[in-house]
């Protein structure tokens, strides 16, 4: 469980994120959605550590984030997993040594070992073995966005993070990737965070809804509620497409 | 300010990158492979630039030292001088701040800017000490052979050139190169190298490192850092100059 108290943040006096409170629970596939600015990533960011708050609290399952120690926060961040909008994959490593870079990094497993985990991990995303040895720049949007999820999740982290999984991509394989992340969250348990304005992914898969509008939760439900909200921002984003208003 | 706002930055940077490494192996395996990244691969610059400045210098010695009363020996002496106390030592490191540093920035600058550096803070990497500490022990591991690369080659081309024009013997050659040879000038260089090379592997990664935007940013990041650091290099060589040439 994560949870978020009270967060403010401001760039050169913008404040981006204005008093938020969310609760992301475990096991379950959390979707924060929101307009393109409206302050998405910010809070990713800010709930991972990669920008400083400037005020309130991040309480991954009762640990705080924010007034935590740089060495407690590396050691926290070992239980992260982060897959992120363009992929992030190392260029200058293969799909298997971007995998297995942490497991290199932070465990004394043989090469064999790793090298077992890493196909496990790959099979997981369903990369075949001839992607392998392949450079990220060799393979498709789609594949990489894969990779991604399996170097995110090699360390089985409690964790997983998914900042747009979807963008760029075709609707089959949004639809692969949004399944094979609610499956992973279900298998190891994790606590699921993931960005998106892909109202397809909120009804696949969104069993925890959170609306950001300029910077304020604005609305909160799940997939099921959100159709019969009548939180007007949130109507005028879900509905932008004539097919939700059909569907209501 | 925003003068003092990049130092006070650069050295809060500085601190992050002398961290203990995480895996000793993998920072040995890192620095092997800058090794021949940023300095194996530039070698054959600094042999070609070295040898045509060897050669030009020695035809302007010849050009323009042709006295009765100045021995022929003087052009090779004058030649080793210049190579020894300036060319192959700051030209050489204003040179290489151009090709290792934009290459410097604009490596990091793109892992920056499509989140492979976020990738490493969040797996619990400190990025700053795993992407630069190696490649800043690498060059300084590396420019001291530059260097004497540099001035062997750069006394070779003038020798080839002094000699096939007719301009000098080879034995009037040699014994200028011989003559009067002070080894702490080889010393002070040596140590030049040493702040050059400090100076062209951190500024590059620090403008890379805070790079903000896309490749527009990355070249104009690149630029900045290629200038400062030959702004730099020359501060240090006329204040090292000052302290230990006396």
């Amino acid at each position: 469980m994560i949870r978020v108290e009270n967060l403010y943040k401001s760039f050169d006096n913008k404040t981006v994120l204005k008093n938020i409170s969310v609760e992301f629970e475990k096991g379950k596939t959390n979707l924060v959605i929101g307009r393109s600015g409206s302050g998405k990533t910010v809070l990713l960011k800010s709930i991972v550590g990669l920008f400083e708050v400037d005020r309130g609290n991040i309480y991954y399952d009762q640990r705080n984030f924010v007034k935590m120690k740089p060495k407690e926060r590396k050691n926290l961040r070992k239980e992260m997993g982060m897959v992120f909008q363009g992929g992030a994959l190392f260029d200058s490593l293969t799909v298997e040594q971007n995998v297995g870079f942490q497991l290199k990094l932070f465990t004394n497993k043989t090469k064999q070992e790793i090298a077992e985990r890493v196909s496990f991990c790959l099979d997981r995303v369903k990369i075949n073995k001839e992607s392998f040895k392949s450079f990220p720049s060799e393979i498709s949007g789609g594949m990489q966005k894969r990779v991604s999820i399996a170097r995110a999740i090699v360390l089985e982290p409690r964790y997983l993070f998914c900042d747009e999984p979807n963008s760029g991509l075709d609707p089959e394989t949004s639809l692969v990737i949004d399944n094979l992340i609610h499956e992973i969250t279900i298998d190891l348990d994790m606590t699921t965070i993931i960005n998106t304005h892909d109202m397809n992914s909120v009804m696949r898969i969104g069993e925890k809804v959170f609306f950001i509008s300029e910077g304020k939760l604005q609305w909160e439900g799940t997939k099921d509620e959100i159709m019969k909200s009548e939180d007007k921002h949130l109507q005028n984003f879900v509905f932008a497409n004539n097919m939700y208003k059909k569907y209501r | 300010m925003d003068f003092f706002f990049h130092v006070g930055r650069y050295f809060l940077f500085l601190g992050r990158v002398f961290s203990k490494p995480e895996r000793k192996k993998i920072f040995f395996r890192n620095i092997f492979q800058e090794i021949g990244t940023l300095g194996v691969n530039s070698v054959g610059l600094v042999i070609i630039m070295s040898i045509f400045m060897g050669a030009i210098i020695t035809l302007q010695m010849v050009y323009n030292l042709t006295n009765p009363f100045l021995p022929v020996f003087l052009i090779g002496l004058g030649n080793r001088e210049l190579l020894i106390l300036e060319f192959s030592s700051t030209i050489l490191s204003l040179l290489l701040a151009g090709k290792i540093g934009s290459n410097i920035t604009s490596e990091i600058g793109s892992m920056r800017v499509t989140e492979q550096i976020d990738s490493l803070e969040i797996m619990g990497i400190n990025s700053a000490e795993y992407l630069i500490f190696p490649k800043i022990i690498a060059i300084l591991f590396i420019f001291p052979f530059l260097y004497i690369l540099s001035v062997f080659f750069g006394l070779v081309g003038g020798l080839v050139v002094g000699t096939s024009f007719g301009a000098i013997s080879p034995t009037d050659y040699i014994n200028g190169l011989q003559h009067a040879f002070i080894p702490y000038h080889f010393s002070f260089s040596i140590i030049k190298m040493l702040f050059y090379g400090f100076l062209i592997a951190t500024i590059p990664s620090y403008y890379g490192y805070y790079v903000k935007g896309g490749a527009f940013d990355i070249g104009k990041a690149s630029m900045s850092a290629v200038v400062n650091t030959d702004i730099l290099i020359l501060v240090f060589d006329l204040v090292l100059t000052q302290l230990l040439f006396k």
